[in-house]
């Protein structure tokens, strides 16, 4: 849709959008090409000069059990995560739109999550499952279960997810109800004056309609495991035990700023940054088609 | 002064050119409605004199200046929109101070012409209302308020009644002429409706398809339509137009003759105002009644001239008690209310 | 009639068992952010000999003091200062510059602007994340680690409320600018006495989506403080815990925990209404 009204001169507009194209240019294009530069060499252990290796990099990372394993790793975590938090959240999202009355306070409290960092959401549900003082683990070990998240991947890989899946439940709730409730009444009505119980109704004319809806939120949940669990797995198993709670973007940071590998860890990111795209895209497909449904 | 000249303005979108040519002279105080059907340009003339449509070429005159390069603010003219444009977040006493607010008036000076203007239209008791805290009508006049405290040469107005219900527009469409009388200032209004045409303009120009089919005033237009387009679009219910010849002389309707028509011949549009027909028993128009509408103030009938079977619709004054509804009544009418067009050009002959 | 949609008829029970489900629902997620809040207000002894207590103990003043005065390595109060100007900066900048672009973007024809729109969507498609070293070393090469800065700049560099603003912008009607263009409104007027006033409950809403979004950075703080003085409190929780053997200061850690995240709850739901609608606009 053009306006038809415009200003005319171009020198004011120029200006105004100065200052997002600097810094743009600065602080995103700018590093966004040489993290694209940089995974085209290896530098040297003393970080004096770099050899150029075209793509060896890339082929040598494909090759890595290591990276091969994270790529494993932070596909498991992303799918756990997002089914973790999207099913709870459409679950709540399903009582609240029946309970109309008091949806208001329900989703006051169920909101809080939301606002708690991702890092601080680790610590606390690394407290809870810490070996020593974790009230949870406690319990588990009182029925004769020994939890111990430091040495056993699964259970590792199990807090992470469910430490990363409980601050999202929050978003995708709210997306859920803000969808159930526009869902028209009419419809509903004139199913059930079909004969349509609850559960039927629900499967057949309210799920379909939410789709769009939860197709928009599984795109964004697993951009979200992509990165913003970063602060998750960092207080918790810092990739561990033995990586295996290493995610993508985790690895992009170890090998980077711990491991001082600039030529890995920006091939690695370039490998992100393309994966990462291709979400988007489909996402904008998808939203544009949402938007015209 | 507020004199406005229009000199052959045209306006092209790309190579497609939309407005063809209008010229008239307005003179000051005049109330000038331009009137035509969606789409056939009379917004974007508007527009044009406005300054917010680029003028392709001709010349637009305000005050005896030419403004064609000037931008609205420096045209000295007032615009009422359609959906009356007030800014939602203001006051109706900051709407209507904002443009000399603009220009730079001092508080006082602004305090005392919004007061003056509000007192115009009953406004004062609204000047802290937000717009959406008050009815279509009184944001008209809000809008109208806005303008008329600019003090400009021209008002323009751009089909600003026809977001208001039927009984709010004629009420309003009264004032808005007696405003405008009283404050002597140039308007131009554009509307889509005929009969706000006929009521409030001193002239009118009639656009079909960015031409002016006819500059004049209403009673001329009604009287003398030179286009076809013309006689069809001012009048309700619309003119007749039946298909005729000219033969030897002669113009041929089926039985009605007219003799030493000095006219070439040919086929020719003929034209006859429901109103101006009338039961004749010798009548020359025969016509088959279908349908009586009886609206109390005068009666409409509807039918088929025999012979040709083209529609008719005939107006009677007053009420009328019809009996031959499926059978045949005549009709006559007055010669001098026959409009003659040419079948091709739709000219009037 | 206030039936909820998918409800057509309501029977007691139902409704007890769907109320039941929610409670039970709530209660398990608030049950971390409570448990934190308990181990925050007793010893470190009770801690430490689990069961810890459920219910809250009586050291809230004296926890919460150590935590703001003393912290671990730095007074947390001094890091809940880093972390307010972080937040801040970051809204703020944001939303400064996203308004200025989606104006010209909008009501303007220059040249490059095609371009430049498709330039900023890009920066759509990258959290920080995937640029962290070579942004680094921009930053480093400016000379703005460990400041402000620093932590604020790379941070606005996304288009996402450009484009937000820009939406909102395209529903203003068109008849509003024209009217202001004939009152005599040059455009950076009728930007800021209309368009602005206009786009309050979408600035308002956007204001809570990025204040959370910069108080709850992570990596970013993590990469360009090296001085604890500059630590922000959701990075500085880490920092918190002793490397080795020795054990953690559960109720000062936990205080902190507690202390940072209730800035950014008291802005949702403060705000709720608004930033609910911000977040439903913001993913069309």
């Amino acid at each position: 849709m053009e306006k038809r009204v415009i200003f005319r001169g171009w020198l004011l507009p120029i200006c105004l959008v100065a200052p997002q194209l600097i810094i743009s240019i600065i602080f995103f294009f700018y590093p966004a090409a040489q993290a694209v530069w940089q995974s085209l060499f290896i530098p040297d252990p003393f970080g004096l000069s770099s050899q150029y290796v075209g793509l060896g990099n890339f082929e040598y990372l494909l090759g890595d059990k290591y990276y091969r394993a994270s790529f494993l790793t932070t596909a498991v975590f992303s799918v756990l995560v997002t089914f973790c938090s999207m099913i709870p959240a459409l679950l709540l999202a399903v009582c609240a739109d029946r309970l109309i009355k008091s949806s208001g306070i329900y989703s006051t409290l169920l909101i809080w999550p939301y606002a708690v960092a991702p890092a601080v959401a680790g610590v606390l549900w690394m407290f809870m499952f810490n070996t020593r003082v974790g009230i949870v683990s406690w319990y588990l070990g009182q029925l004769g279960y020994d939890w111990n998240h430091v040495l056993n991947d699964g259970e590792a890989m199990g807090l992470v997810v469910i430490a990363s899946a409980w601050g999202r439940i929050s978003y995708n709730f709210l997306f859920f109800f803000a969808a159930l409730q526009s869902v028209p009444k009419s419809l509903i009505e004139a199913s059930a004056i079909d004969g349509a119980h609850f559960w039927r109704r629900f499967f057949d004319i309210v799920l379909p309609l939410i789709t769009p809806t939860a197709f928009f939120l599984l795109v964004v949940n697993v951009v979200y495991s992509f990165f913003e669990t970063f602060g998750v797995i960092h207080t918790i198993t810092a990739g561990g035990p033995q990586q295996a709670t290493t995610i993508l973007v985790y690895k992009v940071f170890s090998d980077g700023f711990v491991g001082q590998d600039l030529g890995s860890s920006s091939a690695q990111s370039v490998i992100l940054l393309v994966v990462v795209g291709l979400l988007t895209v489909i996402q904008f497909k998808y939203v544009e088609k949402r938007v015209h449904y | 002064m507020g004199n406005v000249v229009l000199n052959c303005v045209k306006k092209s979108f790309g190579s497609t050119e939309v407005i063809h040519g209008i010229t008239i002279d307005i003179k000051d105080g005049e109330f000038i409605v331009i009137v035509g059907p969606s789409g056939c340009g009379k917004s974007t003339l508007l527009r044009m004199v406005a300054g917010l449509e680029v003028i392709s070429s001709g010349e637009v005159q305000i005050a005896g200046k030419v403004v064609n390069d000037k931008e609205p603010m420096d045209r000295n003219i007032a615009m009422v929109f359609q959906n009356y444009a007030l800014y939602p977040h203001m006051t109706v006493r900051q709407n209507m101070g904002y443009s000399l607010k603009l220009a730079g008036h001092s508080k006082s000076e602004i305090e005392r012409k919004v007061s003056a203007t509000a007192d115009l239209l009953q406004l004062s008791e609204l000047l802290e209302r937000k717009p959406r805290q008050l009815s279509g009508g009184q944001r008209q006049r809000v809008a109208m308020g806005r303008a008329i405290v600019r003090e400009p040469s021209v008002f323009l107005f751009d089909e600003p009644l026809s977001n208001l219900d039927a009984k709010l527009r004629v009420q309003m469409r009264l004032e808005i002429r007696q405003l405008q009388r009283q404050l002597g200032i140039t308007s131009l209004y554009v509307t889509h409706d005929q009969v706000e045409a006929m009521t409030m303009a001193d002239r009118m120009i009639v656009m079909n398809n960015g031409y002016a089919e006819q500059i004049g005033t209403p009673l001329e237009v009604y009287q003398k339509p030179e286009t076809l387009f013309a006689a069809q679009f001012i009048g309700s219910p619309a003119m007749n137009i039946f298909d005729a010849e000219v033969q030897n002389g002669n113009l041929i309707l089926n039985d009605l003759v007219l003799t030493d028509v000095s006219l070439p011949d040919g086929k020719v549009a003929l034209g006859i105002r429901p109103e101006h027909l009338f039961p004749s028993a010798s009548g020359p128009i025969k016509v088959s009644l279908n349908n009586a509408e009886p609206l109390g103030a005068n009666t409409l009938l509807y039918g088929n001239i025999n012979s040709s079977d083209e529609d008719i619709t005939i107006s009677m004054p007053g009420v009328h008690e019809i009996t031959e509804i499926g059978r045949n009544k005549s009709f006559g009418v007055e010669k001098e209310n026959i409009h003659l067009f040419c079948a091709s050009t739709g000219q009037r002959l | 009639m206030t039936l909820g949609n998918g409800m057509v008829q309501r029977t007691g029970s139902h409704l007890w068992l769907t109320h039941l489900f929610m409670i039970l629902g709530v209660l398990i997620i608030f049950f971390p952010i409570w448990l934190a809040f308990v181990a925050s207000t007793v010893t470190q002894p009770e801690i430490v000999s689990p069961p810890m207590p459920i219910l809250p103990g009586d050291q809230f003043i004296d926890n919460y003091k150590a935590a703001l005065f003393a912290g671990v390595n730095v007074p947390v109060a001094k890091m809940l200062f880093n972390s307010f100007v972080m937040a801040m900066g970051i809204a703020v900048g944001k939303i400064t510059i996203s308004l200025l672009s989606a104006f010209a973007i909008v009501y303007f024809r220059f040249p490059g602007r095609q371009v430049f729109f498709w330039l900023i969507f890009i920066t759509l498609m990258l959290p920080v994340e995937v640029r962290i070293v070579p942004t680094f070393e921009v930053i480093a090469s400016f000379g703005l680690l460990n400041s402000y800065s620093g932590l604020i700049l790379p941070l606005i560099a996304s288009a996402t409320a450009t484009f937000l603003f820009r939406q909102f912008f395209m529903t203003i009607p068109d008849e509003l600018a024209e009217a202001a263009r004939v009152d005599g409104a040059k455009p950076m007027r009728f930007f800021i006495d209309i368009l602005l006033p206009m786009s309050r409950t979408n600035i308002a809403a956007l204001f809570v989506i990025l204040f959370i979004y910069g108080w709850n950075q992570y990596l970013w703080p993590l990469l360009i403080t090296t001085d604890p003085e500059m630590n922000t409190i959701v990075m500085g929780i880490k920092q918190m815990f002793p490397s080795g053997d020795d054990v953690a200061e559960w109720p000062v850690i936990m205080a902190t925990s507690i202390l940072a995240m209730i800035p950014p709850v008291i802005v949702v739901i403060s705000m709720q209404k608004l930033f609910v609608r911000g977040l439903m606009d913001s993913e069309k």
